[in-house]
Order: structure tokens, then C-alpha cells, then sequence
């Protein structure tokens, strides 16, 4: 965090640069699943942005899917809340 | 809990417990307010519908106050949320609001707010107009509606806030998926 405070010190003042937008956009590209995969440098910046914004979209459906099973199945039966919080942190 | 799992810059595994917690918190709720209005007829789709809401804002506001007031998409999501169920459910929204939030009032929201505030948020990303304009200014309007808080950043800050937005999102699949796997078992 501090290394970051002060190189945009150093270009305060200064338009935005390049590196800098590289910089996140390969961050992004490492997050996405496909792009990851694919083990291509070369990647346009467009590219990881289109990419970022259909995987977002993917994982809100995602949750979308899994609040709507989940509320299904409060509606059957109950939870048992302290098994659940063991079981997933013992995992 | 295992201490010696903590990863370098994404805390993944108290972020995971404070969201597991909350979360499995605001569903107990849910059921108990299902149990409580029994008497109507349960399975209607009306009632199925408000509940599925329930449990995605309930999700939502697990994972951003298991992130807390450090992000901008975190504030801005609860803020959302707080206004939807203002809108929905009257003064009574206080209730559901997570316990790690702690909501006092919007003062004592807005001081932690400012003492928290991060470097990312005073970075100079100046020429905003020319990045706007350029090949990636389309696409980031893109991104800005499906980040929330997404239209007051900037190029920096939005493509910054992104990538801890999708590693919390992805987080907080992996974690439903388990907690419903485990309820249908």
C-alpha cells in the first residue's frame, strides 16, 4: 500500500499511466478463471475488461441460483446452524 | 479456525468465518420469521419470492460487512441495502441489518468511514477524460454498473475495487454452494 502511495506521488501532477492501468488490468486478469487458464501473455486490455464483466454477471446469477435453493430449502427444513459453521471451517 | 492458513493480502480465512457467521446469523432470522407467519399460506409464491430476496440481501450484506467499511464497494452495497430495506420494511430495518456493521446512526457510519479511509482512495488519477474517451472508457461504463459504487470511482480505483469485489463474489459462491449442499444432504 505504501509503495503504491508513493510511485503515484512520483507522477502526481502527471496523467495516469500506463503502467499503472497494465498494472491493474494484469491484476484483473489474474483473478479471471479463463483468461487464466488459457496461459496467453498477450491479452488486449479490452479483452480482461469484457471478460471481468461477464464473469461478475455470471457469479451475481450464481448467487441468484444459490439464495433461491437456499430459501427453498428453509422452507422444508431447518438448519443446523452450528454443525454447518463447523463443518465448513474444520474443511 | 486455523491460524497458520491466513494468505498474504486477502484474509481469506476470517473474511470467510465473519461471512459464515453473519450469514448463517441472518438465515436463522429468516427462519424464524417463516415459522412466525406460518399460519399464511407458506408455499405461495409470493412469500417464496420474498424470502429468496431475503436470503440474497442477506448474503450480500453477510459479505460486505465481512469486508467492512475498507472498500468502497463494501460502503456502497450496504448503503444499498440499508435503503432497500428502509424502502421494504419501514423503521424496522434496523434489525436487519448484520451485527458486525454495529449501526449507531449515520454520524458514527460516517467518522469510521473517514478515519478508516484508505491511500486508494486519495490517488491522483488525473486525465480522466482521455481514458474515458479511449478504447477502455466504454468498457469500464460497463463495469461501473455492475460494481457497486462503480460510478463515482475512477479508472484506478475501479479497476482496484473490481479485483477484490470478484475475489469476495467468488468467496462468497464457494461458501453458499457448501452451506447448501450441506442443508440438502
Amino acid at each position: 500500500m505504501s509503495s503504491r502511495r508513493s510511485r503515484s506521488k512520483q507522477s502526481s501532477g502527471s496523467r495516469i499511466t500506463d503502467d499503472q492501468i497494465n498494472d491493474l488490468v494484469s491484476k484483473l486478469q489474474q483473478l479471471l478463471p479463463e483468461i487464466r487458464d488459457r496461459r496467453s501473455d498477450k491479452v488486449s486490455a479490452a479483452k480482461v475488461l469484457q471478460e471481468t464483466c461477464n464473469y461478475i454477471r455470471s457469479l451475481h446469477r450464481e448467487v441468484d441460483d444459490l439464495s433461491e435453493r437456499l430459501s427453498e430449502l428453509l422452507a422444508t427444513s431447518d438448519t443446523a446452524q452450528a454443525a454447518i459453521i463447523r463443518s465448513l471451517l474444520n474443511q | 479456525m486455523n491460524p497458520q492458513r491466513l494468505s498474504l493480502s486477502f484474509s481469506s480465512t476470517s473474511y470467510k468465518y465473519r461471512f459464515v457467521q453473519g450469514f448463517i446469523r441472518a438465515l436463522k432470522r429468516i427462519n424464524r420469521q417463516k415459522l412466525a407467519t406460518s399460519l399464511l399460506s407458506r408455499s405461495s409464491p409470493t412469500e417464496i419470492y420474498k424470502r429468496y430476496l431475503k436470503v440474497k440481501s442477506a448474503a450480500d450484506a453477510s459479505m460486505a460487512s465481512a469486508v467492512g467499511l475498507r472498500r468502497a464497494w463494501s460502503r456502497a452495497l450496504l448503503q444499498r441495502i440499508r435503503d432497500q430495506e428502509r424502502i421494504n420494511f419501514g423503521n424496522k430495518y434496523y434489525k436487519y441489518c448484520p451485527a458486525g456493521t454495529r449501526i449507531r446512526g449515520k454520524s458514527t457510519t460516517f467518522t469510521m468511514i473517514r478515519n478508516i479511509k484508505r491511500s486508494s482512495d486519495d490517488r491522483n488519477c488525473k486525465d480522466q477524460e482521455s481514458i474515458n474517451n479511449g478504447a477502455l472508457g466504454w468498457k469500464a461504463n460497463e463495469l461501473r454498473k455492475l460494481v457497486p459504487g462503480g460510478e463515482a470511482m475512477d479508472m484506478c480505483n475501479l479497476l482496484d475495487e473490481t479485483a477484490h469485489y470478484i475475489k469476495c463474489l467468488a468467496t462468497q459462491v464457494k461458501l453458499m454452494k457448501r452451506i447448501a449442499d450441506f442443508a440438502s444432504a
